[in-house]
C-alpha cells in the first residue's frame, strides 16, 4: 500500500484530525507520507471539540454549503467509521415564541440541504427528552451524533500508520528548509524530535501546513502568509446524562446553544471570539456562566449539575482581520496553494470542523497530488478505518 | 493574549494571580539512565488544573516538555498521571484543590515512557487487546425517555476511557507483568455481560486463570483511581463469582 520508494514524499504539519485524514488519504494514494506534530497526536483543536458528529442542521439556514458538506460526510463518517459515534440523534428544540417563529425557515432549510429531519411535536419531545424545558414549544429531529473526539481522528492515523505512513508525535517544525537555486521552493522541514533532542530535516517533495488555528504560525516558517483566524470558544462538561439525544436551541447561530451527551458527562457550548494566539487561550468566568445558563434554558436539571471541565478550543476560521466575533465566518474549509504568493512546494489546508476532516484531506490530498503530477482517485469515501486501537499495535 | 478577552476574567491563569504555586516535573529523555525532577513556579487561578499548570510550563518555560493531552474533560483519557503520589486525571484536577504549594507530577506508573510525562499506551492496549473489547455498547439509556421512530436502541459508549491509571495503581501489575490487569478485565466482565458479537466462553476461559481475574490482590486501587466510575475491582470480583460458578456447573454435569 505504501508508496515505492521512488513515489514522491509529502511531510504534513499537524496531527489533529485533518493531517490524519491526509496522511491515510494521501498514502492510498501512492505517495509517502511523514506527518510531525509538536505534542501528541489530537492536542491541538481536534480533541478539545464537544464531541458533535454535525448533520449541517445548525448551518442549513445561513450557511448552506456548510450544512450539505456536513451532511455527506456525516453519513460518509458512519460508513467508514463504525463504532466511533454514538449513534443517538439530535433534537433542536425551540424554546420561545421567537424560536417558534424560526422554526418552518429552519425545517425547510434542512430539508433543502438534503438533511432528513422530522417535526416533532411539544407532548411528543418531552416523552423523549423528559430532562427537556416543559416550555419548550416545539423540536424538530435530525441525524447529529455523538463522536468520539481523539478516538475517531486517531483511526485515520491508525489505518495511515498500518498502510505505510510514518507518523512523528513530539516531533516540532522548527523551520522549512529551502531549495536552492533561482525562486523559492520548499525542499523540506526542519524539526526537534522532544523525546531525543535531536534537530533533523525531513526532505520533501511537497509539504502541507494542517497546523488549524497554528497555521498561520506554521505558515511564517515558509515565509507566507494564510488568512486563519483563531476563534475560540469556551465548553462545559457537566457530570451526569441528560439527555440521549443531542439537544441544540432552535434559533439563528448563537452562544451556548449545544448540549451534546458523552459517556455519563454532557458538553455544553460554546462562545466564540477571536484570538490572535492559539498557545494562550483563556477561560473567561462569565463566558463559563453563560453556557450553563444557556444550556439550562433547554434542560433546566444543567443549573445545578457538578461541573467536570471548563475549557476553550480555538477553531481555525478562514477570514479576514476585522471580523468581529467569528460568528459571520464560514465554517467551510479552503486549501492554499502557496504558489501564487511565489513559494512553490508549499499547500496550506484549514478553516472547517471536525465532521468534515476526511472532506478536507480530499480536497487537500486533490490539490498535493495536482501539483506533483500524480494521478489518483481519492479512495477515502469507501476505505472502512481501522480501530483507534490499532495506532497502538 | 487573546484579543477581547480581559486575562484577569480567565478562570484558568497561569501567571499574574498572586497565588504561587511550584511545579516538580519528572523529566527523563530516551537514553537517560535515570528520571531527575525540575521545578517551575507559576501563580494559578482557583479553576486552573494541573494540565493548565503543564501547558503553560511548556509554552512559557521550556518548550521541550513532553505530556499527552487532547480533549480537557477527561473524555479522552490521555493526560492520566500521578500528582503528589495519586492517579488522576490532570485536566479534572485544580491545583489549589490540592492544598500544597509544592505539586509533584509524575507519568503514571507500569508502563513504558515516551518520555518525560508522555506514557508510551502499547502495553496498555496490548492487554486489552485479548478481550477483543468493542467501543461502543447497545444498552443503558435513559430509562424514562421513549425511543424516537427511526432509532430501534440509542448505543453508548462504554465507561473506560482507557488512561491506564488502573493499571498504575495496581500492586499487582507493579510486580507481575503477565498479570492481564483491572482495565482489561473490567473490559472482559463488560464484554461476558454484553458479548455483541464476542464468544463470553472464551473470555471466562482467559480470565479464568492464575494471570486472569484469580491473581488480583482485592486492594482495590483501580476502583478507587479510575475516573470514569468503570470499578475494575467490582468487575473482578464479579467474573471471580462466574468462573467459579461455571466451574460448580461443569462438576456437577460430569457427575450427572
Amino acid at each position: 500500500m505504501s508508496g515505492s520508494s521512488s513515489a514522491p514524499h509529502v511531510v504534513i504539519v499537524g496531527g489533529g484530525g485533518t493531517g490524519g485524514a491526509l496522511a491515510h488519504d494521501l498514502v492510498l494514494r501512492g505517495l509517502r507520507v511523514t506527518l510531525v506534530e509538536r505534542g501528541e497526536l489530537t492536542s491541538g483543536t481536534t480533541g478539545r471539540h464537544h464531541g458533535l458528529l454535525h448533520c449541517g442542521a445548525r448551518y442549513a439556514v445561513k450557511d448552506r454549503e456548510s450544512a450539505v458538506e456536513c451532511i455527506e460526510e456525516n453519513r460518509i463518517l458512519r460508513a467508514i467509521a463504525p463504532g466511533s459515534f454514538e449513534l443517538n440523534d439530535g433534537l433542536f428544540v425551540a424554546i420561545t415564541d421567537e424560536d417558534a417563529a424560526y422554526e418552518p425557515l429552519f425545517f425547510e432549510s434542512c430539508l433543502a440541504s438534503g438533511i432528513p429531519a422530522r417535526r416533532v411535536g411539544r407532548a411528543e419531545a418531552l416523552r423523549l427528552e423528559p430532562n427537556l424545558n416543559p416550555e419548550l414549544r416545539c423540536a424538530v429531529q435530525v441525524p447529529d451524533g455523538t463522536m468520539d473526539a481523539m478516538r475517531m481522528p486517531l483511526r485515520f492515523f491508525a489505518t495511515a500508520k498500518l498502510n505505510g505512513a510514518t507518523i512523528k508525535p513530539y516531533t516540532e517544525a522548527v523551520a522549512m528548509t529551502m531549495r536552492a537555486g533561482a525562486g523559492r521552493a520548499v525542499a523540506g522541514v526542519e524539526v526537534l524530535d522532544r523525546a531525543s533532542g535531536a534537530r533533523y530535516e525531513i526532505g520533501a517533495d511537497l509539504v502541507v501546513n494542517a497546523g488549524g488555528p497554528w497555521a498561520e504560525k506554521i505558515a511564517a516558517l515558509a515565509g507566507v502568509e494564510v488568512p486563519i483566524q483563531p476563534s475560540p470558544g469556551v465548553l462545559v462538561a457537566v457530570r451526569g446524562r441528560y439527555a440521549n439525544m443531542v439537544i441544540n436551541r432552535l434559533h439563528a447561530s448563537g452562544d451556548g446553544d449545544i448540549v451534546v451527551p458523552q459517556r455519563e458527562i454532557s458538553v455544553i457550548g460554546t462562545s466564540s471570539w477571536l484570538a490572535d494566539d492559539p498557545d494562550h487561550l483563556t477561560v473567561p468566568a462569565d463566558h463559563v456562566a453563560k453556557m450553563i445558563s444557556e444550556g439550562s434554558a433547554m434542560i433546566p436539571a444543567l443549573a445545578s449539575a457538578a461541573v467536570r471541565a471548563t475549557w476553550s478550543a480555538a477553531r481555525p476560521l478562514i477570514g479576514e482581520r476585522g471580523a468581529t466575533s467569528g460568528r459571520e465566518l464560514s465554517r467551510t474549509f479552503k486549501c492554499f496553494d502557496h504558489a501564487p504568493e511565489g513559494v512553490e512546494g508549499f499547500v496550506t489546508i484549514s478553516g472547517g470542523k471536525a465532521t468534515t476532516l476526511r472532506a478536507m484531506a480530499e480536497a487537500a490530498a486533490d490539490v498535493v497530488c495536482a501539483k506533483l503530477g500524480i494521478e489518483a482517485a481519492c479512495r477515502t469515501r469507501e476505505y472502512v478505518l481501522s480501530p483507534h486501537t490499532a495506532y497502538y499495535a | 493574549m487573546s484579543a477581547g478577552i480581559d486575562p484577569a476574567r480567565d478562570t484558568h491563569a497561569t501567571e499574574g494571580t498572586g497565588v504561587p504555586i511550584r511545579f516538580r516535573v519528572y523529566r527523563r529523555k530516551a537514553g537517560d539512565r535515570a528520571g531527575h525532577f525540575d521545578e517551575f513556579a507559576l501563580e494559578v487561578a482557583p479553576d486552573t488544573t494541573v494540565l493548565d499548570a503543564l501547558v503553560a510550563i511548556r509554552t512559557r518555560l521550556d518548550p521541550t516538555l513532553m505530556l499527552r493531552h487532547s480533549c480537557f474533560h477527561a473524555s479522552c483519557g490521555t493526560c492520566g498521571m500521578r500528582v503528589n503520589d495519586a492517579e488522576v486525571m490532570a485536566c479534572v484536577t485544580k491545583v489549589l484543590d490540592l492544598g500544597t504549594p509544592r505539586v509533584k507530577v509524575e507519568p503514571i506508573a507500569n508502563g513504558a515512557l515516551l518520555g518525560d510525562l508522555a506514557t508510551d499506551m502499547v502495553d496498555f492496549y496490548a492487554r486489552l487487546a485479548a478481550i477483543g473489547r468493542a467501543l461502543v455498547r447497545n444498552s443503558e439509556w435513559l430509562p424514562s425517555s421513549e425511543l424516537p421512530p427511526g432509532i430501534e436502541a440509542h448505543n453508548r459508549y462504554e465507561s473506560c476511557i482507557e488512561c491506564g491509571l488502573c493499571l498504575s495503581a495496581c500492586p499487582v501489575v507493579a510486580t507481575d507483568a503477565r498479570y492481564l490487569g483491572p482495565a482489561a478485565l473490567a473490559a472482559a466482565e463488560r464484554a461476558i455481560g454484553e458479548p455483541r458479537g464476542l464468544d463470553p466462553g472464551f473470555i471466562l476461559n482467559l480470565i479464568d486463570d492464575p494471570q486472569g481475574a484469580w491473581r488480583c490482590h482485592a486492594a482495590f486501587e483501580c476502583t478507587e483511581a479510575c475516573p470514569s466510575e468503570v470499578d475494575p475491582a467490582g468487575a473482578i470480583m464479579a467474573l471471580r463469582r462466574r468462573a467459579a460458578g461455571a466451574r460448580l456447573r461443569s462438576i456437577i454435569r460430569r457427575r450427572t
